[in-house]
């Protein structure tokens, strides 16, 4: 493959309108939560008041602190179960039932929202009326939809992971008298381990994000801060919105920057 | 041969075992629930539909009914809901198409080093919150938004222009926030292409456009397809959009479910909504597993997934 000549000037310039379009609407987002007047849309001074009452916010607050522990949560349990379920699939060769697990694997990823959403509420209505479990609908029944979900994404990076990995580098470590089990916990599992960080972070940030699922499968008490935002914004455009929006953008932007940076400076010492 | 295949046998059982049981009982499971309810009637009860399997004077009677499919298919609201669905997502897609493929192309044309910072910028957005992202343009829509007060500004309009709330405002939320699932397998498809087949058409004197049309395109199909359905399968169910950007006459077959199932808190009608929208969205479905090896819908995690270090 050539670069010989880089994209044409027409084509450089399609590219910056398409940057302009993606990142225009959230420039505005952030320069107007520093607005003064409560009518967004009218620019009244700088005024960092709306961050404040964001954080006096009780809702928002505790919305937020729901999210994260629900989201860290079903990110550990969809590593785990994704990790077996890459393992099994690209590891075990061939296994009872193993076109079926492969289906229900991947098929959360094409699902529509609404269908997972209400396909999980169903479930949970049925079964409480059948065993009692689970009695009231909320953070639980949350982290079991979300851990569904993600584990399907954890899923596919692993097995990516797997199939470029050289086996003969474990079939070294057995060769020299490691155990089968000693080999996958110093071997396999720190060759496969940026792997399980990416899908953990995947899931982290796919559980935080989701407003569908969530809304189906929660109970009275249990508000995800995305269900807060939809029911504020459903009323209209507010500045308390948007500033928390900018604090969402800047540390999801440098988040991304600073892992970067990282990930280039680790690459320019190992090619050192 | 590998660490885990020399694993024992209750080891391979639970490798296996653990994620198929919680599939089954949370994937598998819940969804023939959804067939079994979109067969039952709907009853003001706890829960309120009827069970299919009855006790009746002794004898157990099945009552099914494929009443609800009848009536999704009788009633206009959901014939139209479905086409309209269907209509919205295409025509998002194409123009997430005619939007990406340039930038994808751009892309990569790049330089190796710069393709890694524009790729960022493209997946960047999407990192962020979704529902976030469609609300930021309910402000520069709105009656009162940035853009109809620079059309009030610069005097092109004496009263405000109605955008959101519109078809208009749901076509652009949906190219908005599914454009970078779009540029992304193109891209993936158009950094690989071996460059030196449109050198050697140019040096024989084909003129740039047909070099596009009859070399670049065709093999860049694969992307174009996997981006396509990328966007077009979730843009079909799609409710956050319609709901914070379409007006009350934008009818999207996945609002529909939700005012079904929340509102009017009919769950089998509901369930026949979703079964008949999944068995639509097979098709497209099926086109993008074709495209992809089985088992692996890599491109899907790939957007969300896009670490700085993947590729080089």
């Amino acid at each position: 493959m050539t670069t010989a000549n880089g994209p044409s000037r027409l084509t450089r310039f399609w590219l910056w309108c398409g940057f302009a379009f993606l990142y225009v609407p959230m420039g505005i987002l952030i320069l107007y939560s520093f607005n003064e007047s409560r009518l967004v849309t009218v620019w009244a001074g700088f005024s960092v008041k709306w961050y404040g009452e964001l954080f006096r916010d009780r809702q928002i607050i505790d919305g937020v602190l729901l999210s994260l522990r629900v989201a860290a949560l079903a990110a550990s349990g969809a590593m785990l179960l994704g990790t077996l379920a890459g393992l099994a699939l690209s590891r075990l060769g061939l296994f009872r039932g193993r076109s079926l697990f492969g289906a229900m694997v991947t098929a959360p990823l094409v699902m529509p929202e609404v269908i997972t959403g209400l396909s999980l509420l169903l479930l949970f209505v049925a079964l409480s009326q059948l065993i009692g479990w689970p009695g009231q609908r909320g953070a639980l029944t949350i982290w079991i939809a979300h851990v569904t979900f993600c584990t399907a994404y954890v899923t596919v990076v692993v097995a990516a992971r797997l199939a470029e990995l050289d086996e003969s580098i474990e079939e070294a470590a057995l060769d020299l008298g490691a155990t089968p089990w000693r080999a996958f916990l110093f071997v396999t599992l720190p060759i496969i381990s940026p792997a399980l960080l990416a899908g953990w972070l995947l899931s982290f940030t796919l559980s935080l994000d989701d407003l569908v699922i969530a809304s189906f499968v929660t109970g009275p008490g249990a508000s995800t801060l995305p269900i807060v935002v939809f029911s504020s914004v459903r009323l209209g455009v507010s500045p308390k919105i948007n500033a928390l929006a900018s604090i969402l953008i800047v540390l999801v932007a440098a988040g991304t920057f600073f892992a970067w940076w990282v990930a280039s400076r680790v690459g320019r010492r190992a090619s050192r | 041969m590998a660490s885990v295949s020399g694993f024992g046998r209750w080891a391979r059982r639970a490798i296996i075992g653990l994620p198929y049981a919680w599939l089954l009982l949370f994937f598998l499971l819940p969804f023939a629930i959804v067939v079994k309810i979109s067969f039952a009637e709907a009853l003001i009860a706890v829960p309120p539909y009827t069970e299919l399997l009855r006790w009746i004077d002794g004898r157990l009677q099945l009552g099914a009914t494929i009443e609800n499919y009848l009536f999704l298919f009788t009633d206009k609201l959901y014939v139209l809901a479905y086409l309209n669905s269907l209509k919205i997502a295409a025509v998002s897609t194409l123009v997430c198409l005619l939007i990406g493929y340039p930038m994808a192309w751009a892309i990569a044309r790049s330089s190796p080093s710069t393709r890694n910072v524009l790729l960022l910028l493209v997946v960047l957005p999407s990192w962020t919150s979704f529902l976030i992202r469609v609300y930021a343009w309910m402000g520069i829509l709105s009656n009162t938004g940035y853009l109809n007060s620079l059309f009030t500004g610069l005097g092109l309009v004496d009263s405000p222009v109605q955008m959101l709330r519109t078809d208009l405002a749901v076509y652009i939320g949906i190219v908005y926030t599914y454009l970078p699932f779009m540029v992304l397998p193109i891209y993936t498809n158009l950094v690989r292409l071996d460059y030196s087949l449109v050198e050697a058409a140019r040096d024989l004197g084909a003129p740039p456009w047909r070099c596009m049309l009859q070399i670049v395109l065709p093999l860049s199909s694969g992307g174009i397809i996997a981006g396509c359905m990328l966007v077009f399968i979730p843009a079909t169910g799609e409710f956050i959009i319609p709901e914070l950007l379409g007006g009350a006459d934008t009818l999207m077959i996945g609002k529909v479910l939700w005012q079904e199932f929340f509102n009017n808190r009919d769950w089998p009608v509901a369930s026949a909504v979703a079964i008949l929208l999944l068995l639509i969205l097979l098709v497209p479905i099926a086109i993008y597993y074709r495209q992809h090896a089985p088992g692996t819908a890599a491109a899907a995690v790939d957007v969300k997934q896009q670490a700085p270090e993947a590729r080089a």
